[in-house]
């Protein structure tokens, strides 16, 4: 059986990404047209929201993956920082914009959706606040990456920023849970029993099954997304280490 | 076929908006940078060939 760390061979890890990123991408596209097309045009109003309710297709899956893109970051971190496998680290490298633009996504569509039903675009509520602070980390560790020009230091670097981004990575998911304050309402899709049995304030099935939908279609694009940036990353750092020795003659 | 949005259509169609441009951008931006970057190893490893 083949083992896991093979991928850290950056040569077996474009072969494979090459056979695997076009099956992903494309059901990554058929579920984000299929579960956006559905819940946009074949859904009902809710009863309280009304037609605002269709954001919930694009603000759960982006902010599920902000989160879970820093997590994926910080995994990333960890093997390289343990192991010391390049493709890691470029991995690590390669999800941030990804998961940043997914940061963004969450945060727009949560002041759009917020303004008509809180009354307001932005509130110092504790999930809100650490969804921005968890943006800035993102921002602050692209820039670090920009800015260091040794590979392996900025992998370094980038590695323990990760690992204090964490704290508001998770914050922002279980802030709701520890201060029992704030406008942002809790859990009510990824709960127990919110598909089955408890019926007290849950996502209604005829919302809650094209928002999985929606969900599958960002996972997958985010998994497309950084196993193409990857390759770019494992490419961009083999273009570097030849001109370098080139320069030296 | 378009949904009856009523007083919340601007809020709607405009997070549409924003979401779908911003995921086309980062996926035509990862694009391009593959194809760049592609595109100028294969010229520095031709270099490199004898």
């Amino acid at each position: 059986m083949s083992s896991l760390w093979e991928y850290a061979n950056p040569k077996k890890f474009i072969e494979t990404a090459q056979r695997v990123l076009p099956w992903v991408a494309g059901l990554s596209v058929i579920c984000l047209v299929g579960g956006l097309a559905w819940g946009f045009f074949f859904t009902p109003d809710d009863y309280r929201q009304g037609s605002t309710v269709k954001i919930i297709y694009l603000h759960v899956p982006a902010a599920l993956m902000a989160i879970n893109a820093w997590l994926m970051m910080l995994l990333a971190s960890l093997v390289w920082l343990i192991r010391r496998h390049h493709v890691s680290a470029l991995a690590a490298r390669a999800a941030a914009p990804v998961g940043a633009v997914m940061t963004v996504i969450a945060l727009a569509t949560g002041a759009i959706w917020g303004q008509p039903m809180w009354g307001t675009w932005w509130v110092w509520d504790p999930r809100l606040t650490s969804f921005l602070i968890l943006f800035l980390f993102y921002l602050g560790y692209i820039a670090l990456w920009a800015a260091v020009e040794d590979d392996d230091t900025a992998a370094d670097l980038t590695s323990i920023l990760c690992m204090v981004g964490s704290v508001f990575a998770l914050l922002s998911r279980y802030a709701v849970n520890f201060w029992n304050q704030g406008l942002h309402q809790g859990a009510s899709v990824m709960r127990a029993g919110a598909l089955a049995g408890d019926t007290q304030e849950r996502v209604s099935n005829v919302f809650a099954v094209p928002l999985f939908v929606c969900i599958a279609g960002f996972v997958l694009l985010f998994v497309a997304l950084v196993l193409l940036r990857t390759q770019t990353e494992i490419r961009a750092r083999r273009m570097r280490a030849l001109m370098a020795r080139e320069r030296m003659g | 076929m378009m949904p009856e949005l009523g007083k919340y259509a601007a809020t709607v169609l405009s997070s549409y908006g924003i979401s779908i441009l911003l995921l086309v951008a980062l996926t035509a931006l990862s694009l391009r940078r593959a194809a760049r970057v592609r595109r100028e190893l294969a010229a520095v490893e031709a270099r490199r060939k004898p």
